[in-house]
């Protein structure tokens, strides 16, 4: 993709849905959005294309995530906002066994092209049942796509994808990178692609959300220590891209995989199982995860920030890795 | 509004009948898995369906095959989709509880109770913002009328005004639960009130009496675009999955039912009508030949490549 000046902008993260949601509408008649607010919150939207193809809803997750999965099967392309993704909990049913099982149950006869919106993470002290990174619940369910999206432009070039996308599609926004500018275009990014965001020949350091921006300050301080850290953003975590975690881990034969999320059976205990699998022989140390705590997400902003996945914990974990032989980290 | 036709009525109700009692047999023998048989509820399935106009869409539930029937589809296909053959109308992939045929317009069928409630208004919103001709029929029990979707269901497609024949097929019974233990009142339509939706009543034993007030029912929804809800009372007079021997059901209460089944009123009424007995048993020999071929057709049926599995859960 050829881009000029003119075509890259600074945009925040909630700006790059907008823009997402309203190219993609405009270029196919077949998109409606609906949610919770949904016409409210997005009053531009409902000028360009009318009160039929963006509403609101009632608060009820569950009959909003099956309207868009009988929509889909039907011959519209919805785009659901949930809000919340531990609201997503009511809306499972609709979700997992419907959108993501009635395709292969039926011999393919229906497809589900839809996407769910769902913001999550620490940013705004709102507790457990607002902030719950649950990504992986889906990443373990068939018929599903999964994306969390870590810069502006990748939002808008994965959620115009995912729209586009056969498939149901579920795009999680980190709601501490809603405010968060950065460069986009109106170009698609294709999922199931990783991005690397900085060379590295000592360590891999992998994550996905808000977390890259953590392991990109722990390399740069792994430079100062003299030490050579690859930061890779897995963005697509359904499909995931494979080929480029074991390129970077076979080229640096060590890894430290970063989430929000927290630890068991985590998309980290994903990578570090096809790691185990598929580039044994080229480790050098063992794969360390860092992730949030197996706890519910504290409603205080102090605690909240405070259970992170530190930059100091990362650049810690990775030069001990780097410093030689080791038994265990910690 | 068409009359119904109660011969062919008694044709396909006949079909229904002969269809679960085959795969009863069949499940007996070690045939075909455990299936939620839709015994008793002929009458709701073909006298709801043959209201219908053929752009209409239907979505049901683990209960089925009387609404699939009644729609016209092949009871060898209907099998072999049961015994997990390639020639089933998913590709052996469904068994007996999620079976959707979209040729026939059944589009969705979730075995989850209440699942269908959830995405039937995603298919009225499609006709409605596609402008496609046709209604959506969405078939569900007393059970279903116990989750939150149902509320969810009726309040979204009341306030957006779908295009939804909602149809409560009453048959007193939840899985292993009578419907006295989960519910108060008498029944569901009652309910539709509160939603600001139409609703009616009709006795789920009497096909022509099911067929007058779907038709109604179905032209309202036509007419108006608002969703409808229909509910027909009747009787699961199997059990809840084959092979269950109804142990808990009362005897007495059975025994009444039994004495209103569905065909044996259709048959009855067609006699008083002058029908020799001789022709309604005609029907009957017809059915069963009709299963014998289905039979020979679902066993004939190559079982689907395993590999293919992959392939269809990804578009």
């Amino acid at each position: 993709m050829i881009t000029t000046e003119s075509t890259v902008r600074q945009v925040t993260l909630a700006q790059a849905i907008g823009e997402a949601l309203a190219e993609e509408m405009r270029r196919d008649p077949r998109i409606l959005m609906f949610g919770e607010g949904t016409a409210t919150k997005r009053p531009d939207l409902v000028a360009e294309f009318g009160p039929a193809r963006v509403r609101n809803t009632p608060l009820a997750e569950g009959i909003i995530a099956g309207t868009a999965a009988g929509a889909a099967a039907t011959g519209l392309r919805p785009v659901a906002d949930l809000l919340f993704a531990p609201f997503l909990c009511y809306a499972m049913d609709e979700i997992v066994n419907s959108a993501g099982k009635l395709r292969g149950l039926s011999g393919g006869q229906f497809a589900f092209p839809m996407t769910i919106l769902a913001m999550t993470g620490a940013g705004w002290g709102v507790g457990a049942q607002h902030n719950h990174n649950v990504e992986a619940w889906f990443v373990h369910s068939p018929g599903l796509k999964v994306v969390m999206p870590s810069t502006a432009g990748d939002m808008k070039g994965l959620l115009k994808t995912a729209i586009r996308d056969d498939n149901p599609v579920l795009v999680f926004t980190d709601i501490g990178l809603l405010e968060q500018a950065g460069p986009v275009t109106d170009a698609a990014i294709p999922l199931g692609r990783a991005a690397l965001r900085r060379e590295g020949d000592d360590v891999t350091l992998i994550s996905y959300g808000k977390t890259v921006a953590t392991c990109l300050d722990a390399a740069a301080r792994l430079a100062e220590q003299g030490m050579s850290a690859a930061v890779l953003d897995l963005r697509s975590l359904k499909p995931l891209d494979e080929a480029a975690i074991l390129a970077s881990v076979r080229r640096t034969g060590r890894a430290v995989i970063v989430h929000e999320a927290a630890a068991p059976c985590g998309v980290g205990a994903e990578v570090a199982a096809i790691l185990a699998e598929k580039a044994f022989a080229a480790l050098k140390a063992p794969v360390v995860r860092l992730t949030g705590p197996d706890a519910p997400a504290p409603g205080n902003f102090m605690l909240e920030q405070a259970l992170l996945p530190s930059p100091d914990a990362v650049t810690a974990v990775a030069a001990r890795l780097c410093a030689g032989p080791v038994p265990c980290p910690a | 509004m068409h009359l119904l036709d109660l011969m062919d009525a008694l044709r396909r109700m006949t079909l229904i009948r002969a269809y679960e009692d085959t795969l009863v047999t069949l499940l007996s023998q070690g045939r075909a898995g455990g299936t939620c048989t839709s015994v008793g509820g002929e009458a709701s399935a073909v006298g709801v369906v043959s209201a219908l106009a053929p752009e209409d869409l239907i979505l049901t539930n683990h209960r089925s095959a009387g609404h699939l029937l009644a729609r016209g589809a092949d009871p060898g296909r209907l099998l072999a989709e049961v015994m997990g053959r390639r020639d089933g109308y998913c590709g052996g992939f469904a068994g007996s509880l999620h079976v959707s045929a979209r040729e026939l317009g059944v589009v969705l069928t979730s075995t989850i109770v209440g699942g269908e409630l959830g995405l039937c208004t995603g298919v009225a919103l499609s006709q409605k913002v596609l402008d496609k001709p046709g209604i959506v029929a969405c078939f569900f029990g007393d059970g279903a009328a116990a989750e939150g979707r149902f509320h969810e269901s009726l309040n979204l497609a009341a306030v957006w005004e779908l295009p939804v024949l909602y149809i409560c097929e009453n048959n007193e019974w939840q899985a292993y639960v009578h419907r006295r233990e989960t519910m108060l009142g008498d029944g569901i339509a009652a309910r539709a009130a509160a939603y600001g939706v139409d609703s009616a009543s009709v006795d789920g034993c009497d096909v022509a009496a099911v067929f007058d007030a779907a038709a109604t029912a179905a032209d309202a929804v036509r007419s108006t675009g608002r969703p409808f809800l229909l509910e027909t009372r009747g009787y699961r007079l199997r059990g809840h999955l084959e092979p269950d021997d109804q142990a808990y059901v009362d005897a007495a209460e059975l025994a009444r039912w039994r004495g209103q089944d569905p065909l044996d009123v259709l048959r009855r009424r067609l006699e008083e009508a002058g029908l020799a007995p001789a022709e309604l048993d005609a029907v009957t020999r017809e059915a069963e030949a009709r299963m014998e071929a289905a039979v020979a057709f679902a066993d004939a049926s190559p079982l689907p490549d395993p590999a293919r599995l992959l392939d269809t859960v990804y578009a």
